[in-house]
């Protein structure tokens, strides 16, 4: 948080004009949490999407494969958005925010007012160079992107997945049931590295191994280029010179928030925007999910959380913080899964960087497994398949913040 | 008031359960909601509410008694 934002909110009066933008989890769950709280005055939703608030982690799953329309991944009824009486105004980007002023510029030119604002605009998946406009070249982030990228998964094409993180790898898991030829490139020693390490990673690896996936991974396997004949996609260029021929390319090199908008905001900007441990972006401005980045104090660390439940805490968090103006810490420890083929991956706590993972229950082939990962002299993390509830044991040290000597044996 | 619970788009996060275990648990292994009263005591509602809103993915309902 910058100097000069510091202090208390633009004014003694209570918000009475709140504007949110964005409108998946976060932000609509800071409107439901809004009114959840009491809030009874205008409340706006600027949206970039033309869909009705949707959830994100099915795409990937459960929409990409076919078995669940649409519909089933809307966030609020019809119904309960009548209920929230809640503004929405959809297909609708932001280009400018005045602070001082306290107006936002619109996409099509329109201003609007506003007393609080709400960041929860989410990321955008990065993209290799020259891959824009080539047919058959996918990113996945939005419901078209999975309706477009679902249309291609037909049996028998190739699908070259960049990428081996937990969106490749679940989109790989998805296309190779579908009877699509699958592989995963990636330049790292093995799947999931960066966010398990490489004892979990092995046997995520070896598990897409056996139900079909082509696994092309080590620092060789970079790709260096998408290629393309007439505008259609063939196939990439590793930087081994090998080339992998391909009907479909799918692109999952992770995702950078979308800031742009905010560049002359006079916001602190960084890998996210900058907020205070309360997750206060400027005095009556806060940010919520993907984009915001805070020193959790349960982990004396800065983070960016790009998970589904981080999203909707943040979203009750900041709902509160508006209505309260108090500057109480989000304090969370972090959750997410991730579906691989029939296991889910549960993990609570903050991995990164961590130092040491040592599984203490069951393995991979049991199907039933707990690890624990250590950063320092802490326990910082939880992994689970199979064993959700005392998963939730171990949760609870790592939200004591217990060292790791005293739950772990040595 | 009663309680709906999809377990098929439930995530198993386990937010409902800290929130209100009066009325929600999960399984032991994959962690899928278990509703415990789907009817829930007066003195519970603030808690699912409050449950219904934090879950992830949208997966439990109200419904208002008839």
């Amino acid at each position: 948080m910058t100097a000069e934002f510091s202090g208390t909110g633009p004014s003694g009066a209570g918000p009475s004009n709140i504007v949110i933008v964005g409108a998946s989890a976060a932000g609509i769950t800071t409107a439901a949490a809004l009114r959840r709280n009491g809030y009874d005055r205008e409340l706006t939703l600027v949206d970039a999407e033309t869909h009705r608030p949707y959830d994100r982690p099915p795409l990937s799953k459960h929409l990409l494969s076919g078995e669940w329309d649409a519909e089933r991944l809307l966030l609020k009824s019809e119904a309960d958005l009548d209920e929230m009486a809640v503004g929405i105004r959809p297909g609708t980007t932001v280009t400018d925010v005045d602070l001082p002023g306290r107006r936002l510029t619109l996409g099509h030119g329109d201003d609007i007012a506003f007393d609080r604002l709400v960041l929860a605009t989410g990321v955008t998946p990065r993209r290799l160079p020259h891959s824009s406009g080539v047919a058959g070249v996918h990113t996945l982030r939005t419901l078209d992107d999975a309706t477009t990228l679902s249309a291609e998964l037909q049996p028998g094409r190739r699908l070259v997945v960049v990428g081996g993180g937990f969106l490749g790898t679940e989109v790989a898991a998805t296309a190779v049931r579908l009877g699509v030829d699958v592989t995963i490139v990636a330049g790292t020693a093995t799947l999931l590295e960066r966010s398990l390490g490489v004892l979990v990673g092995e046997q995520v690896a070896h598990l897409h191994r056996a139900n079909g996936v082509k696994l092309h991974i080590g620092p060789a396997s970079v790709v260096t280029s998408v290629d393309e004949i007439g505008g259609r996609v063939s196939g990439v260029t590793l930087l081994d010179g090998s080339v992998l021929h391909a009907d479909v390319v799918f692109l999952a090199i992770g995702a950078a928030p979308r800031l742009g908008w905010l560049g002359s905001s006079g916001l602190s900007i960084g890998d996210g925007i900058e907020c205070g441990p309360d997750l206060s972006a400027a005095p009556g401005v806060y940010a919520a999910g993907d984009v915001a980045r805070w020193e959790n104090p349960l982990f004396g660390r800065s983070m960016r959380v790009e998970h589904r439940t981080n999203a909707t805490e943040q979203g009750m968090h900041v709902a509160k913080r508006l209505l309260d103006g108090e500057q109480t810490a989000f304090a969370s420890v972090p959750y997410f899964w991730t579906d691989q083929y029939d296991l889910k991956l549960q993990v609570h706590g903050w991995l990164r960087g961590f130092d040491e993972v040592r599984v203490i229950e069951g393995s991979f082939e049991e199907r039933r497994m707990i690890a624990v990962f250590r950063r320092g002299d802490r326990l910082t993390g939880v992994l689970g398949i199979g064993a959700a509830k005392a998963v939730r044991q171990w949760r609870q040290h790592v939200l004591d913040g217990q060292p790791w000597a005293s739950v772990v044996d040595s | 008031m009663k309680v709906l619970a999809d377990t098929e788009v439930c995530v198993a996060a386990g937010v409902c359960l800290t929130l209100a275990p009066a009325v929600f648990d999960q399984d032991d292994e994959v962690g899928k909601v278990i509703l415990l009263n789907p009817n829930p005591d007066a003195d519970d509602y603030e808690a699912v509410r409050d449950a219904v809103l934090s879950c992830p993915s949208a997966a439990l309902r109200l419904v208002d008694d008839e």
